[in-house]
């Protein structure tokens, strides 16, 4: 490790505009953070049997984390609010962040551990996270595999509104429109929730739909794929028109594919509309109106202007794409240099601020 | 940034050189394969409940025919004729050539023997009822892709015939196509000079998402770009074109508008991780732009503005990657020539319509 980190405190505050971080990572240094709020019998269980998840998502990779991030306890970075806070939320003038806590509540295969880890989760959320820190919103974690379970947590937590969407992760057992996950949508279109995916989590079946690669830079291009597969699953399964309210929000996924998806969703109502008759618009105007996502990894063209071109693509999708930092991962973005600095002031302002505020009703 | 020509430049009096890279042929019966199967294979079709390959890569009876006429083959299914593809499709484009692209469902037999016999039959009888009578046609040879090595093997059978120019590989399968299982596929695929058709569809055990199994064939139609996406990330990332430079891939029925943004975040993610990879020594989207070829249609263009089609094919950043195809008998969106080729500079259609097909086949 350096001996001396860098100087955030040159950046100046006073001046800096605001910012909304849509994906600000809180982390376990280990999964016994959780045990205060983990009954004995859990807690045995982990001990005993470990967290048992599905197989085969094993690769070759470095890091996870950002070593720059680490707390000075040296507890994992990102596991720490007073350090998060900090070292990013302070300098970059963050209004709010919004937790994407990736735990093991929606991966592990014991459907009881899964609903008891995301209570806990959700608890060490509002004592270690939102209690101290205002700025802060939460991802209230479910075990969505067993969406009774989850429409219960949904319920219990929902009344908290510094819980502001149900994370589901990137890839379920099944696409995410299918019925199975109704009632999860009901208890968060109740409670004025959005829905949020995140990339990886929660195996099951290979990040192809062609069977499993054999790199991690497979692992790490894929969710795009693994994104437009739920965006196609949502929207075809009618669950906007069950849960009109309902926003779908997807993290750290990209968002270039977006309008080459809605042109091809648009063709294919065109060729096979018979088949979905619950669908009473185009595709693309159920994305338009129901789905975000974030910026990080923001997909970067070799020349600048073809990324001004794309937004023009997105027309006002572009009032759809949020800023998200991914703060402290490998690949996380710094606020100053993720977007390119050709766009306008007005989309900037947007993307890092404005659409999320009118998101998030911060 | 490409400007759109004015109107009439495409439409000269003389119809422009065309060549078609995704017309498909269609087995008509199972019975019409006996000449071409072993006597053992007969007597199952006829004794037990074998009937060769029933998945479809489409639904089964929905709008088959193109265009507005969909009776128009009344009972007969679409594309099982010479004579059919010679009055609906050569004859009226004058298309001096059309690649065929049988989508009969081998990779669905999982029992070895049965693929391999299969696929010998279909590339005989694609050999002596299609190419054989029409010099204007060449073909895909199909193989059993579940089993790689003996699928080699068929390539070395009848990958030397004159009119075989490609080996269709459906996009669906059970192990990502770049995988070190398929090498040996690869390797003769090069040593023959032919094609990687990898075509839409596929009928594996594997989901066609990472997500598990949709509800909807709409969604898998939809979905389908994305599995194609994924088999660009794999073969890339393996190292096929780096083990075999001589090979070309064909993108059919994959649609194109989603390959630029896709080559965006291939690039950004080999540049943080390409010491995993350290072989692929170039960024993936100049692999891509030398070694793969995409069929135009589906055209998936955007309705409300025809200069955003444009800007696509300018973000693909070449100029050679384009094949006119029909995807004759499958009905789709939009027509190529109205809603994007007459836009373009006439030596840009020209390579599209003609040009780029002849190079990557040899024609």
């Amino acid at each position: 490790m350096v001996a001396t980190l860098p100087e955030h405190s040159v950046r100046s505050r006073r001046t800096r505009p605001a910012l909304i971080d849509c994906d600000f990572h809180n982390e376990l240094d280990s999964i016994k953070d959780l045990y205060p709020y983990l009954a004995k019998r859990w807690q045995t269980h982990i001990e005993t049997f470990g967290l048992q998840r599905p197989t085969g998502g094993y690769f070759p990779r470095f890091m996870d984390h950002r070593e720059d991030a680490r707390p000075p306890s040296g507890r994992r970075s990102g596991s720490e609010v007073a350090f998060s806070r900090s070292d990013f939320l302070d300098p970059y003038n963050v209004a709010h962040a919004m937790l994407i806590p990736l735990t093991s509540a929606a991966g592990v295969t014991n459907l009881d551990l899964g609903a008891a880890l995301a209570s806990a989760v959700n608890d060490w959320q509002v004592a270690e996270w939102l209690d101290p820190e205002p700025r802060l919103r939460a991802s209230l974690a479910v075990a969505p595999e067993d969406p009774i379970a989850a429409a219960k947590e949904v319920e219990r937590c929902g009344r908290d509104t510094r819980f502001v969407q149900v994370f589901m992760p990137g890839r379920t057992h099944e696409p995410l429109g299918r019925r199975k996950y109704w009632p999860i949508y009901e208890a968060a279109a109740k409670h004025g929730l959005h829905i949020m995916s995140h990339a990886f989590g929660s195996y099951g079946y290979p990040i192809t739909g062609a069977g499993q690669a054999s790199f991690y830079v497979e692992e790490h291009v894929g969710p795009a794929q693994a994104a437009q597969a739920n965006v196609i699953s949502l929207v075809t399964e009618g669950v906007f028109e069950q849960f009109p309210k309902l926003k779908f929000v997807s993290v750290e996924n990209g968002f270039g594919w977006i309008p080459s998806l809605m042109w091809r969703m648009d063709a294919t109502y065109q060729l096979y509309k018979d088949e979905v008759p619950h669908l009473k618009r185009l595709p693309s105007e159920y994305i338009r109106e129901h789905v975000y996502m974030t910026t990080q990894p923001v997909e970067e063209p070799h020349k600048p202007q073809q990324f001004v071109q794309m937004l023009e693509h997105f027309g006002d999708m572009v009032n759809n794409i949020l800023f998200a930092s991914d703060y402290p991962h490998w690949d996380s973005d710094d606020p100053d240099f993720a977007l390119p600095t050709n766009l306008s002031d007005e989309v900037v302002q947007a993307i890092h601020y404005d659409n999320a505020k009118r998101l998030y009703n911060l | 940034m490409i400007e759109a020509q004015a109107a009439g430049v495409g439409a000269s009096a003389t119809r422009p050189a065309l060549v078609d890279s995704d017309v498909h042929c269609e087995v008509p019966r199972v019975d019409a394969l006996f000449p071409y199967l072993p006597d053992y294979w007969i007597e199952h079709i006829q004794q037990t409940l074998f009937k060769g390959p029933v998945d479809s890569y489409y639904p089964s009876k929905v709008s088959m025919a193109a265009g507005a006429d969909g009776k128009r083959f009344d009972g007969v299914l679409p594309a099982s004729s010479l004579k059919e593809i010679q009055d609906a499709v050569l004859d009226p484009s004058g298309a001096s050539h059309a690649i065929l692209n049988c989508l009969y469902a081998i990779d669905s037999l999982n029992n070895p023997d049965a693929a391999v016999a299969m696929a010998r039959a279909v590339n005989d009888w694609l050999i002596a009822e299609w190419l054989e009578k029409d010099d204007r046609l060449r073909a895909s040879m199909v193989v059993p892709v579940q089993l790689p090595t003996l699928a080699a093997r068929e390539i070395e059978r009848v990958g030397d015939y004159p009119g075989i120019v490609q080996v269709l590989l459906p996009v669906r399968t059970n192990q990502p196509l770049g995988n070190r299982n398929f090498h040996p596929l690869w390797s003769a695929i090069e040593r023959k000079n032919l094609v990687a058709g990898v075509h839409f569809g596929g009928a594996p055990i594997t989901p066609p998402t990472p997500t598990g199994w949709p509800s909807y064939y709409f969604e898998v139609y939809a979905g389908m770009a994305q599995v194609f996406a994924t088999q660009l990330t794999n073969i890339v990332t393996e190292g096929v074109f780096d083990q075999f430079p001589g090979v070309k891939v064909a993108f059919l029925e994959s649609g194109w508008t989603w390959i630029p943004s896709h080559m965006w975040r291939f690039d950004k993610e080999w540049k943080n991780l390409r010491r995993l990879v350290p072989w692929v020594n170039r960024a993936p989207s100049e692999y891509i732009r030398e070694h793969v070829r995409v069929a135009i249609q589906p055209l998936d263009a955007p309705d409300q503005n025809p200069q955003h089609l444009l800007d696509v094919f300018d973000q693909l950043g070449s100029e050679e990657m384009l094949l006119y195809s029909s995807v004759y008998p499958r009905p789709q969106v939009g027509d190529p020539e109205e809603s994007f080729l007459r836009h373009l500079p006439a030596s840009a259609a020209s390579k599209i319509r003609c040009e780029n097909a002849r190079a990557l086949y040899g024609l």
